[in-house]
């Protein structure tokens, strides 16, 4: 049973997704079910995370291949502790986001929770796989999932968001697909292991074109995460979402993120001769101004929804710096914020929703509308998410972004990097106290006393704003976690040692 | 063999980067076509080209990549069915939105580009 525990966070959504389009739980009656279904699969799955999570903490890091093809012909998928954070943290994100749909927003169509599955399988896969056209696969599973999801409950901005999101992934799947031809054609392996011991042994010929595949996929990848200039489509795209997918969405970025962290730490990581760090001069000023354009955007926010997608791309921002370090050190600060951030983002779109439900037809637009009738404990979720995305103390915001700091060692970079996190910080603090005010505080007339939030709605957002505090009172475990897995991430020597191959036979 | 076969992967590519880059639903998504075609004869040759070659050892005195074809059957499938949601996306999105643009509405400049021919079409 524990040599398959590796493919289990990807069987179990896979298997129970189908299950759900099955007679006991298919139908507009049966919604009972399928909220029971979901909640035993989010559990199964998240129990399973954290099973696979302490074996990797006891034992290493291991591989499970597929069929039992090894490597470097066969699929394999990579457990180690990155891998593995991420997947928990899907889990953990996942559960969130369906207890908030409880509360209704998974009635408006038919196939919410089967779509979710789907979505978080495809997640999942992408954290786990160590191969690059199966992460392609998974990157479409995630995608295609995420296109229905988008257009749930259906209405016009849906629509219109959705037309962008998916053109836009669709040429980015072609290029994908260009990239990784370009890549086997010079190295003759799709192995993410193997490709980093044959990207050492090209010819000078091959170095060009392995050099432009490595550059497509930054593109793809820079698609995903919303690095600018290709994030165009996430304030809209995010907003336009019901609030239980821009929840979960808060994860998809990430996906991207981890894609360039784990590409190009293993594959043109300083093992790759003439192509170590290539993308290095490309990420650094690409960092800044993704934060730079996220803050302008926080500041002309219309509406919460907005704003907390621009908070998303200043975290990404954030989180580029930190692999433009490419030091371990810097790897281990970046993976605590992107826990922290992904968790209190998908927070912040769930607050938005519960926002606009009691504030009628203004939602969460900064207006003046009829007040909020439970001022009190929307208040205090709204301050504890706006605290811990600004970084002040005593949240978990706080810690991520002084890691990332402390994690800037030389004079220039400390010159470049403390500046633009700290003003974005600033701003953020600005923008944000902002909406809180129009929100809460600039009313007119009482509010409506008939829209109560249900429990499902408060334990949705609750549990996700619950990692912040938890990541701050565990956080030497986590930071200790959070290091090892980079000290993993960056030991290449361990990884080709796990995977059975041979350094400079070919 | 190599020149036809670049000549027309590059032909595919550019005239799916031209049509994507258009303003209405259709031609984007016929720009979509053309590029995943083009993918999948690019990911073709990735394996190089080879004639007479069979995938399967011992059946043939030369051998051909078995691995490209692979992976050409999953992108023909995965594109398939993208390509088939994005259609009828569009389909959605003409019914929603009360036009076939990718922005929703018609761009300010439309009325002077389009009016010779808006008549008769």
């Amino acid at each position: 049973m524990s040599e398959h525990l590796a493919i289990l966070p990807i069987l179990i959504p896979l298997f129970g997704g189908l299950f759900m389009l099955l007679p006991p739980f298919a139908g507009p009656q049966k919604y009972q079910y399928r909220r029971v279904a979901t909640l035993v699969l989010m559990l199964l799955q998240i129990g399973c995370s954290v099973l696979l999570m302490l074996q990797v903490i006891n034992q290493g890091a291991t591989f499970y291949a597929v069929g039992n093809w090894q490597p470097p012909f066969g699929i394999v998928l990579f457990a180690d502790r990155l891998a593995l954070l991420l997947v928990l943290l899907n889990g953990i994100l996942g559960l969130g986001a369906t207890l908030y749909a409880f509360a209704g927003s998974d009635r408006e169509g038919k196939y919410f929770h089967p779509l979710l599955q789907f979505q978080l399988m495809g997640i999942n896969g992408a954290f786990l796989t160590g191969d690059l056209f199966n992460l392609f696969v998974f990157f479409e599973v995630l995608l295609i999932a995420s296109y229905a999801l988008l257009v749930h409950g259906g209405g016009k901005q849906k629509t219109l968001a959705n037309v962008h999101y998916v053109i836009l992934n669709l040429i980015g799947s072609s290029l994908f697909l260009f990239a990784l031809g370009t890549l086997y054609g010079t190295t003759g392996t799709l192995n993410i292991a193997d490709m980093s011991l044959r990207i050492a042994q090209l010819s000078a010929g091959e170095l060009v074109i392995a050099k432009a595949g490595g550059l497509l996929l930054l593109i793809v990848f820079g698609l995903k995460a919303a690095m600018l200039p290709l994030h165009f489509w996430l304030p809209r795209t995010y907003a336009a979402a019901p609030a239980a997918v821009a929840a979960l969405f808060a994860i998809m970025t990430k996906v991207g993120i981890y894609g360039i962290f784990r590409v190009y730490t293993v594959i043109f990581g300083e093992q790759a001769g003439e192509l170590a760090g290539m993308v290095q001069p490309w990420i650094w000023p690409l960092a800044f101004l993704t934060i730079t354009i996220g803050a302008i955007g926080a500041l002309a926010s219309p509406n919460l929804r907005h704003l907390a997608a621009n908070l998303v791309i200043i975290s990404v921002g954030t989180l580029l710096v930190a692999f433009a370090l490419r030091t371990p050190e810097a790897t281990a600060a970046g993976l605590f914020y992107l826990v922290h951030s992904t968790l209190v983002t998908g927070a912040l779109f769930l607050i938005a929703d519960m926002l606009g439900q009691q504030r009628g037809k203004a939602l969460d637009w900064f207006v003046m509308a009829r007040k909020v009738s439970q001022p009190a404990l929307l208040g205090i979720l709204f301050f504890v998410a706006a605290m811990t995305v600004a970084g002040l103390p005593p949240f978990s915001g706080f810690i991520g972004k002084l890691v990332i700091l402390q994690s800037a060692h030389s004079a220039a970079e400390m010159l470049w990097i403390w500046p633009i996190i700290l003003i974005a910080g600033l701003v953020s603090i600005v923008a944000l106290s902002r909406a809180g005010t129009t929100l809460f505080w600039r009313y007119s007339g009482e509010g409506d006393n008939t829209q109560k939030l249900s429990r499902w709605q408060i334990s949705g957002a609750i549990l996700l704003l619950l990692g912040s505090p938890l990541m701050v009172i565990f956080g030497a475990s986590v930071t200790d976690y959070t290091q090892a897995a980079a000290t993993q991430l960056h030991g290449l020597q361990g990884l080709f040692e796990v995977m059975n191959l041979q350094g400079g036979s070919k | 063999m190599e020149a036809l076969y670049v000549f027309c992967v590059g032909i595919l590519t550019f005239s799916g980067i031209f049509l994507c880059l258009r303003g209405r639903t259709f031609p984007v998504v016929l720009g979509l076509t053309l590029l995943s075609y083009a993918v999948n004869l690019f990911l073709f040759s990735s394996g190089r080209l080879r004639l007479d070659g069979a995938a399967i050892l011992g059946t043939s005195e030369s051998y051909t990549d078995p691995l490209p074809q692979a992976l050409v059957l999953t992108a023909i499938v995965i594109g398939f069915a993208m390509i088939a949601f994005v259609v009828i996306l569009a389909m959605r999105a003409r019914a929603d939105l009360g036009n076939d643009f990718v922005d929703g509405r018609e761009p300010p400049d439309a009325d002077q580009a389009i009016k010779p021919t808006r008549g008769k079409v």
